[in-house]
């Protein structure tokens, strides 16, 4: 099946040969979308991909995000999602005085997370895993979320591309902030253009490929 | 009725004045589209979903929707004094009334939608063409919805009934004068919203809601061709 923008109420395809997926429902005998969105099949399950709206966080999600409280066994961290999220201090990969919460993270500080369970209450995080702790320097870059998928691109080859051409260090939080980390600057602004070029185009298909030429516009221009 | 009624801006009695839809027309909020009735022109913006403020109005067994409906100053010839009035805050319920049997925000505890919908130019059915828009700014901001709705004001001037009043129409004087009813409806017919002003006999509303059924057909394909073109896929 061909992919195709569906509205809410829209029928996708009838018949018992489907299954309902994401953003889909089974109402008689079609599957009809309740989001707008990109209709998609694979192996017979439909589904709807979103294309605009806020984030909706998930379970294993790396997010990045903004401590905006602290508790007296926590941090409460924004991360752009409709609940707000908290980290415990016992999620933190070492030993932490209970009078010295500031002292690894405070008020202000960035930090890079994942989502260990989501409750009717609200977002659990934790910062014990590789890659994930404290934003000490660099930059951040906050887009769409729902564009978040087409900056890693297929298995990742959007972003490795990015990190092969620039020599950065690029972490991506499933709810649209960057971090980005390089050792000269002009090169963490060389990535912020590439991944706004990416997410104005982001509907091109092979834009990977588009993607490499424009690195070769971009430094061919600077060589001169 | 009379066959040779003339309207007074030459409309036949089942057109619609022409309509234009756009979305994502508010950058800064989740969802957001236009929807114009000619002169008539509504902007909505939804926020959310999103943690209800104040607290003590969260329901945590189903999100709620709430909306605004307002009408700026200049959107009329006579400055209107800004800020909410009687009349806005009524529309505004019932703009909520008409949208929530769509939404599905059972999963959105303690949750809130909001529905900012301003009226830019205001000549006649504001409420329907807010109401349109809210239905399409809701789409575009991925809120799970069984079906858009469409929202039309059906007129009874003297003893015609015309589809999509203006404000000549609206201050018909002459015979039995004017009667004014929004209905708003899904696409598959369902009502989710019909007011009423006036004085009207059962016969001729049954009539005026067949005449809503394909005036709301119409306003759909509009709403629905604005969805369909505000993302561009190039193969």
């Amino acid at each position: 099946m061909e992919r195709k923008i569906v509205i809410p109420g829209e029928v996708i395809v009838s018949g018992d040969d489907y299954l309902p997926g994401e953003g889909t429902e089974k109402m008689g005998k079609d599957i009809v979308a309740i989001r707008y969105g990109l209709a998609e099949e694979s192996s017979r399950l439909v589904k709807v991909i979103a294309l605009t709206g806020v984030y909706q966080p998930r379970k294993g999600n790396v997010v990045i995000g903004k401590v905006e409280n602290m508790t007296f066994n926590g941090w409460l961290i924004d991360i752009d999602s409709p609940l707000t999220a908290f980290l415990s201090v016992a999620e933190v990969p070492r030993y932490v005085n209970k009078d010295g919460l500031n002292e690894v993270l405070d008020i202000g500080d960035m930090v890079v997370a994942k989502i260990y369970s989501i409750s009717g209450r609200g977002i659990d995080l934790t910062i014990k895993s590789r890659g994930l702790g404290k934003i000490e320097d660099g930059m951040i870059v906050k887009i769409n979320s729902n564009k978040v998928p087409r900056v890693i691109g297929k298995e990742g080859s959007m972003i490795n591309l990015i990190k092969n051409e620039t020599g950065c260090n690029i972490t991506v939080g499933q709810n649209g902030l960057i971090w980005i980390k390089g050792t000269k600057i002009e090169d963490e602004l060389l990535v912020k253009k590439a991944i706004n070029y990416i997410t104005e185009k982001s509907f091109v298909s092979g834009l990977t490929e588009e993607l490499k030429k424009w690195f070769d516009n971009e430094k061919g221009g600077k060589a001169k | 009725m009379t066959k040779e009624f003339k309207r007074p801006d030459g409309r036949k009695i089942d057109q619609v004045r022409p309509m234009k839809a756009k979305i994502g027309v508010v950058p800064n909020a989740d969802g957001s589209a236009m929807f114009s009735f000619g002169d008539t022109i509504a902007i909505a913006a939804v926020y959310g979903p999103r943690k209800m403020h104040p607290q003590h109005q969260q329901d945590p067994e189903k999100g709620t929707l709430r909306c605004n409906y307002n009408m700026l100053s200049f959107s009329v010839s006579e400055r209107i004094r800004p800020g909410p009035n009687r009349r806005s805050t009524e529309i505004s319920k019932i703009t909520e009334w008409a949208l929530e049997p769509i939404l599905m925000i059972k999963k959105y505890p303690n949750m809130v939608i909001d529905v900012h919908i301003n009226i830019l130019q205001a000549n006649a059915s504001t409420r329907c063409a807010g109401i349109n828009a809210a239905s399409l700014a809701l789409a575009h901001a991925g809120i799970p919805m069984k079906e858009l709705v469409s929202s039309v004001s059906i007129g009874k001037l003297d003893k015609t009934l015309v589809v999509d009043v203006n404000k000549d129409e609206e201050d018909w004087e002459e015979g039995e004068g004017a009667t004014d009813i929004p209905i708003t409806m899904t696409n598959s017919g369902k009502i989710t919203h019909i007011q009423l002003d006036g004085k009207i006999n059962s016969k001729e509303l049954k009539e005026a809601i067949k005449l809503a059924k394909k005036a709301t057909e119409e306003i759909y394909e509009v709403q629905k061709k604005a969805l369909k073109e505000s993302i561009k896929l190039e193969k």
